[in-house]
C-alpha cells in the first residue's frame, strides 16, 4: 500500500497551543483538520511536512452562531454535513450549502471540514498523481520541477482551484479570520485566494483559518450549481455561484457571479454582474450576462472533460443559474 | 421430506456471504507469515526505452534491504498463450509501457522497500513511443523487434460462403466505423501475492489470480522449478473481471525474493500498479459492411477489427478472434468475412475483460442494425426478431448454438419496457432504444493444448455426515463456492452448510482451469455432479440393503436417505455414510467434465466454439440535455437467458454487476495516455458509476435448459454486459437523433453530434488501412481447409 512520510504529530487542546506549534515549524508544519485532502497528498508526496497539528480537539473551530447584526459566524473546524444541514445556512445562504452537500461522498463531508475544503489544495491531474508517476514525467512547477506541463510555456503554476465552498463564499462577501500567536486578521475572500497555482491563499504557514464570517443576506437569493462527470463523488470541473437581490418591481439591485474551478482561484465576473444591476432580468438579460461571464473561464486540459466543453458549459451554467434565482 | 425438493433455484444466500460482510474473509494481503517481508516493484517511467544498465548496489547496501533482483534474475519468458510467449518478470533489454517492472526488493518492512526503489540506478536509451492504432500501423520502429509482422502481433483474414454472392443479392448495404474505447477492470481488491519457500526446496504462494493452474506452470517455468514443486493457492479473490487471468510479474518477484531471502515475501499493489498490470478491454476500431434484404434480413456481413493491444500479445490472439466470432451466434448471416489484426502499442498490455473481445463488435453491429432498421422503415426489434440463429443450428462459421432463450429475452424487456408505446414517441430528449447478444459458457478449448479435463471435483466423506469438496476452481466474487456446494449438496440431499470447501489449491485440489471463460458453472458443476453421483450411488447400495428396498427407490433429501414409497424407511445421512465405510472403506470419488469436440476444422476455429451460448436482449431508457450533452440513464430493463439459475440471486447479481459496468463503459471510462502515461491511474480520477449513477435496473431471468450446462445451466457472469452499451446508443439516437458511434459518450461528443446534425453531418471515426492476409476459406460441411 501506499504508505505515508514520518512526520511529528501535535494535537494541542487549546487554538494558543496549536499557533504556537504553527509558528514554530513556520512552513514545516501544516494543518490537519479532516485529513481528506492533506493525508492522500502526503501519501503520494505532495506534502512532507515535518509537523501535522490537528485541530480536532480545538472547541474553538466548532459551531455556527449569529450575531446581533444578523452577520453569521462559522467556525472553520465545522464538518461539510453539519454545514450543508444547518437551518442558518439552508436559510440564508442556500448557495452554501448546496455546495457543501455537493462536496464528494457522505464519508468525506462527515470529516472533511468547511476550513479545509477553503484551503484546499490547488488541483491538477499533471500534480494530483503518485510520487513515481510524476517522477516519469520529470515533475512538475508546482511541485519538484521547474515545468508546468499543461501549459509548457506558462512561467506560472496554472493549478485548478477546486473548493466548492471558495466561489459561493466570495459570492456572499464572506471574511475569513486568520488567528496567528499573537495576533488576527480579517481578510475579504475575494482577497484570500491568489491567482497562482502554488501560492494560492493569501494565509502565511503560521496562520491558522479559525472563522468565516457571512454578512446578512439582506434579501439576496443565492445558488451553486456544480459540473462533474460522476455526481456522486467528484471535484468540480466547473462551479457556479451566483447571488442576485430582486425587488418587488423585477428590478435586480444586487449581483455577483463567482466562477469556480475555472482558474487558480475563484474568478469573479464583476462585469458581468453589473450589467444586471438596475435592470429586469429577463432571459434575453440574463443570456447576454451568461456570455460575458464565460468570458473569464479559460480552463486547460488539466481535469476531467474536454476543456472546451468545460468552458461552453460556463456560459450555460451561468445562464442556468441566474434563470433559477429569476424565478 | 420430499423427494422432489431441490436446492436449485432457490436464491440461496452466498455460502462465503457472512464472512464478507463481517470482513473476516482472508483475502492475499490479510496473510502473514513468521518472518515475512515486503517487496516492492521498480517500474519503468517511459513507454519505450532500451535499458542499458540496472544497478542496485545501493539499494541492498540499505539497512533493512534484503535482497534486489534484476533481469538477469527473471529472463525466462513467458505469456498466457503458448503461441506468444513474450514476457519477462522483469524487463531484460527493453521497456515497452510506463509501469512495466524493472528491478524489485524485498525489505523488512514497506517504507524501506520503497525507499530502496530510489535508489536503484537505470540508465535508458529512450526510444519512440507508439501510442495508438495508427502509430503502430505506420511506425518504422518495432515494440518487439523479433516479431514476424512488424507492430501486428496477429493478423487474421477468415472468410465463410461468398460474401460477394451476398452482398450482390442485398437491397440495401451499409458501411459503418466504430470505435470502443478501452477500459480497465477495476477489482476492489489489488492483486496481492505471499510467497514462501521452504528449505527442502518447495515453493508456496498465494496469489489474488482467477488462474491458479495457468501461474502455477508459469512459476515452474519461469523460476526453473519442477511443476511439483511449486504450490499455487488462490486465496477468495476481491473481484477479477479478467484481470486476474495472466501470470503476473509481482508473482515471480515474490516467489524469486523468498527463494533468495529465505523468507516468506509479500508484494501488494498500489490501485496505480494495477492500472499498469491491466489486461484489461481492448480499444478497438471497427468497420463493417452489412447486406439487408428489405425485410431486413442480412445477406451477407464484411467485419474489420484494429485492436490496442498494449505492449505484449497476453490473450491478444483469442481476443482477436473474438471480435470476429460472435456475430454469427444471434443473426443468421449466410456469407460472412471477418478480418482482425491486433497491434503492439507502448501501453499497459490489454486482455480479457469481462465479454472478453466481444462487446466491442456487439456494439459495432447492433448500432449498426439500428441504422439498418430506420433506413428500411423497420421496427428495430421486430427485425430483429426475423432474423435470429435458431436453436440446434450450426453457424456460417461453424459454432454449434444449441439451446436459444433470445426470442423470449427480446419479448420480455419489450413487453415489460412498453416499447411500443415510448419508441419514436417519447418526448424530445427522452429516447429509448434495443440491442441484444450473445456469449459463450466456456471456451471449447483449454489455453495449451491438452485432451485433459478442464475441470475436476473431488469429494471425501467422513462420518459425521460431512462432505469436503476440493476443487481448483476460484471463487472470485461470482459465487462459484456457492455453486459447488449447491450442487454437491443437492445431489447428495445435504445442506450446503454441511459441505466444507477446498478450493483453488494446486497441491490439494485437481484442475480446473480456472474462473474466466465463464466456464466455472458449467463445467465445474458438471465435474461435482459426476462426483456426486458416484459416492451417492455408494450410499445408495448399503442404504438399499439396510432398509430393504431397491436402489431406484431412493432418494436423498434433507440430510436423510429414505425410500420415495414409504418415506418412514430412512437412514440419517450420517448413518448411511459410516454403513457405507464400512462396506467399502474411506469414502470418496471424483468427478471430470471435458467440453465435446466443437470446433469446426479450418485454422482459427478455436476460439469461438463452446458447450452452450448465453444470450441477453436490453432495452435503455434515456433523458439528454440538448444544452449540457449530459446524457442520463432513467431505467435498464435486461433480460439474460442464463440456461438453468442454479441461484437466481447470483444470476441476478451477475447481470445487474455486469449493467454497472457497462454503464462506466459507455459513460465514462476512457484509458487515456499523454506523454507515454496513463493519465489518471487512481479510482478517483479514473471514473466509474457507484450505486447512484445506476438508474433502477428490471432484470428478467429467462431459463432455457441446455442439456449440456448442470440442471440445464449456462452463463451469467459476462453476456449480460454487452447489449447494454449499443442499447444506450441507440436510445441518444430516440431522444436527439443523433448516432455516437463510439463509446463513451460524453457530453462534449453529444454537443457536437449535435452541431454537425444542424449542419446535416455526423461525428465520424475513422479506419485504418490495412492490407490484411487472403483469407482462409470454409463453409459448414466442409473437410479442413488451409491457405
Amino acid at each position: 500500500m501506499m504508505r505515508l512520510p514520518p512526520f511529528r504529530y501535535f494535537a494541542p487542546a487549546t487554538l494558543p497551543e496549536a499557533v504556537k506549534v504553527l509558528a514554530d515549524y513556520g512552513p514545516a508544519a501544516m494543518v490537519l483538520a479532516g485529513g481528506t485532502d492533506l493525508l492522500p497528498n502526503m501519501k503520494r508526496r505532495q506534502f512532507t511536512p515535518q509537523a501535522l497539528v490537528s485541530v480536532q480537539q480545538l472547541k474553538e473551530l466548532r459551531g455556527i452562531r449569529e450575531t446581533e447584526n444578523g452577520s453569521v459566524i462559522i467556525s472553520a473546524g465545522i464538518t461539510l454535513h453539519e454545514l450543508a444541514a444547518h437551518p442558518l445556512i439552508v436559510s440564508r445562504y442556500p448557495a452554501l450549502a448546496q455546495a457543501a452537500a455537493l462536496i464528494s461522498t457522505p464519508q468525506i463531508r462527515n470529516t472533511g471540514t468547511l476550513g479545509g475544503n477553503v484551503c484546499l489544495d490547488t488541483r491538477c491531474n499533471y500534480y494530483n498523481q503518485s510520487y513515481s508517476w510524476r517522477k516519469a514525467l520529470g515533475f512538475c512547477l508546482k511541485k519538484d520541477g521547474d515545468i508546468c506541463w499543461v501549459a509548457p510555456g506558462s512561467a506560472k503554476c496554472l493549478a485548478i482551484s477546486s473548493s466548492d465552498t471558495a466561489p459561493v463564499l466570495v459570492s456572499l462577501g464572506a471574511t475569513f479570520l486568520l488567528v496567528r500567536q499573537g495576533s488576527e486578521r480579517l481578510v475579504p475572500a475575494v482577497d484570500f485566494f491568489r491567482d497562482d497555482g502554488i501560492n494560492y491563499l493569501n494565509k502565511d504557514p503560521e496562520e491558522l483559518l479559525t472563522e468565516v464570517h457571512l454578512p446578512p443576506p439582506q434579501g439576496t437569493r443565492s445558488t451553486y450549481l456544480k459540473l462533474r462527470r460522476r455526481g456522486s463523488f467528484d471535484f468540480p470541473v466547473l462551479g457556479v455561484a451566483a447571488v442576485l437581490r430582486i425587488e418587488p418591481d423585477g428590478v435586480c439591485t444586487a449581483a455577483k457571479i463567482v466562477l469556480g474551478a475555472a482558474a487558480c482561484k475563484p474568478r469573479v465576473a464583476d462585469n458581468a454582474a453589473d450589467m444586471l444591476i438596475g435592470q429586469k432580468v429577463t432571459q434575453a438579460l440574463i443570456t447576454l450576462v451568461a456570455q460575458e461571464a464565460a468570458k473569464l473561464a479559460k480552463p486547460l486540459d488539466n481535469t476531467d472533460f474536454a476543456y472546451g466543453y468545460r468552458k461552453r458549459m460556463a456560459e450555460v451554467f451561468v445562464r442556468q443559474a441566474l434563470t433559477k434565482l429569476a424565478e | 421430506m420430499n423427494h422432489n425438493d431441490t436446492l436449485i433455484g432457490k436464491p440461496l444466500p452466498k455460502v462465503d456471504g457472512l464472512a464478507k460482510c463481517f470482513g473476516t474473509t482472508k483475502f492475499a494481503d490479510d496473510l502473514f507469515l513468521p518472518r515475512m517481508v515486503y517487496g516492492k516493484i521498480l517500474r519503468a517511467i517511459h513507454p519505450h526505452a532500451r535499458i542499458l544498465r540496472v544497478d542496485t548496489g545501493k539499494a541492498l547496501a540499505r539497512p533493512g534491504v534484503l535482497a534486489a533482483i534484476t533481469r538477469s534474475d527473471l529472463s525466462i519468458k513467458y505469456g498466457i498463450m503458448p503461441t506468444s510467449q513474450d514476457e519477462t518478470a522483469l524487463a531484460v533489454d527493453k521497456v515497452r509501457h510506463v509501469g512495466e517492472a524493472v528491478a524489485a526488493v524485498a525489505a523488512l518492512d514497506e517504507e524501506t522497500a520503497e525507499a530502496a526503489l530510489e535508489d536503484i540506478e537505470v540508465d535508458y536509451e529512450v526510444l519512440p513511443p507508439i501510442m495508438s492504432i495508427e502509430e503502430a500501423l505506420t511506425a518504422q520502429v518495432r515494440i518487439h523487434e523479433e516479431s514476424k509482422w512488424g507492430n501486428a502481433q496477429k493478423e487474421v483474414a477468415l472468410e465463410f460462403g461468398d460474401p460477394t454472392a451476398g452482398f450482390a443479392q442485398a437491397d440495401y448495404v451499409r458501411e459503418d466505423s466504430f470505435f470502443y474505447e478501452g477500459s480497465t477492470h477495476l477489482p476492489m481488491e489489488q492483486h496481492a501475492v505471499v510467497a514462501d519457500f521452504s528449505p527442502d526446496g518447495k515453493l508456496t504462494i498465494w496469489s489474488s489470480t482467477q488462474t491458479p493452474h495457468y501461474v502455477h506452470r508459469a512459476l515452474a517455468k519461469v523460476l526453473e522449478i519442477p511443476m511439483s514443486h511449486v504450490r499455487v493457492i488462490a486465496p477468495p479473490v476481491g473481484g477479477g473481471f479478467g484481470g486476474k487471468s495472466d501470470p503476473f510479474p509481482h508473482e515471480f518477484c515474490a516467489a524469486k525474493l523468498a527463494m533468495l531471502t529465505g523468507r516468506p515475501v509479500k508484494i501488494t499493489l498500489t490501485r496505480e500498479e494495477v492500472f499498469y498490470c491491466h489486461r484489461g478491454r481492448h480499444p478497438v476500431k471497427m468497420w463493417v459492411k452489412t447486406g439487408f434484404r428489405k425485410d431486413g434480413a442480412i445477406t451477407a456481413m464484411h467485419f474489420r477489427s484494429f485492436l490496442d493491444g498494449g505492449a505484449y500479445s497476453s490473450y491478444g490472439l483469442a481476443s482477436t478472434y473474438y471480435t470476429g466470432a460472435l456475430q454469427t451466434t444471434t443473426y443468421q448471416i449466410p456469407h460472412y468475412k471477418f478480418e482482425g489484426v491486433r497491434l503492439f502499442t507502448n501501453k499497459p498490455p490489454c486482455g480479457p475483460k469481462r465479454g472478453h473481445g466481444t462487446p466491442q463488435p456487439r456494439y459495432a453491429l447492433e448500432v449498426q442494425l439500428d441504422k439498418a432498421a430506420e433506413a428500411l422503415g423497420l421496427d428495430p426489434i421486430e427485425m430483429r426478431l426475423g432474423m435470429l440463429t435458431p436453436a440446434n443450428s450450426e453457424t456460417i462459421n461453424g459454432l454449434k448454438v444449441t439451446t436459444s432463450g433470445l426470442r423470449e429475452c427480446i419479448e420480455k424487456v419489450r413487453d415489460r419496457s412498453g416499447w411500443s408505446e415510448k419508441f419514436h414517441q417519447l418526448p424530445p430528449g427522452r429516447g429509448i432504444g434495443f440491442a441484444l447478444s450473445c456469449y459463450i459458457t466456456g471456451a471449447g478449448l483449454p489455453i495449451y493444448w491438452n485432451d485433459m479435463p478442464h475441470s475436476s471435483v473431488q469429494l471425501k466423506l467422513d462420518r459425521s455426515g460431512g462432505v469436503a469438496v476440493f476443487c481448483g476452481a476460484i471463487d472470485i466474487g461470482q459465487g462459484s463456492d456457492s455453486v459447488l456446494a449447491t450442487v454437491v449438496a443437492e445431489e447428495l440431499g445435504i445442506d450446503p452448510a454441511d459441505i466444507r470447501l477446498v478450493t483453488a489449491d494446486t497441491d490439494l485440489t485437481p484442475v480446473d482451469l480456472g474462473s474466466y471463460s465463464s466456464r466455472v458453472t458449467l463445467m465445474m458443476g458438471n465435474a461435482a455432479i459426476e462426483a456426486a453421483q458416484k459416492v451417492r450411488s455408494l450410499l445408495f447400495t448399503v442404504a438399499a440393503e439396510r432398509l430393504g428396498c431397491p436402489e431406484q427407490d431412493l432418494s436423498a433429501r434433507g440430510r436423510k436417505i429414505f425410500s420415495r414409497t414409504d418415506p418412514e424407511r430412512a437412514l440419517s445421512f450420517a448413518e448411511a455414510v459410516q454403513l457405507a465405510e464400512t462396506h467399502f472403506g474411506m469414502l470418496g470419488a471424483v468427478g471430470s467434465y471435458k467440453p465435446p469436440k466443437l470446433a469446426a476444422p479450418y485454422k482459427g476455429s478455436g476460439v469461438g466454439p463452446s458447450p452452450a451460448y448465453s444470450f441477453s436482449a436490453c432495452i435503455a431508457e434515456v433523458e439528454c440535455d440538448p444544452t449540457t450533452g449530459l446524457v442520463n440513464p432513467v431505467k435498464i430493463w435486461i433480460a439474460h437467458d442464463c440456461g438453468r439459475a442454479i441461484n437466481p440471486l447470483l444470476a441476478l447479481g451477475q447481470v445487474e454487476g455486469s449493467v454497472y459496468m457497462a454503464l462506466g463503459e459507455v459513460f465514462m471510462e476512457e484509458q487515456v495516455f499523454r506523454r507515454g502515461l496513463h493519465k489518471i491511474p487512481s479510482l478517483l480520477e479514473y471514473k466509474s458509476p457507484t450505486t447512484l449513477e445506476v438508474p433502477e435496473i428490471e432484470t428478467i431471468l429467462v431459463e432455457s435448459l441446455d442439456s449440456r450446462g448442470p440442471y440445464g445451466a449456462k452463463e451469467a457472469g459476462q453476456g449480460p454486459l454487452l447489449p447494454v452499451p449499443p442499447a444506450i446508443a441507440n436510445a441518444v439516437y430516440d431522444a436527439l437523433g443523433v448516432r455516437i458511434d463510439e463509446i463513451p459518450i460524453t457530453p462534449d461528443k453529444v454537443l457536437k453530434a449535435l452541431v454537425l446534425k444542424e449542419r446535416g453531418d455526423s461525428l465520424r471515426v475513422s479506419v485504418p488501412q490495412f492490407a490484411f492476409p487472403a483469407p482462409i476459406r470454409w463453409q459448414p460441411g466442409e473437410k479442413e481447409k488451409r491457405p
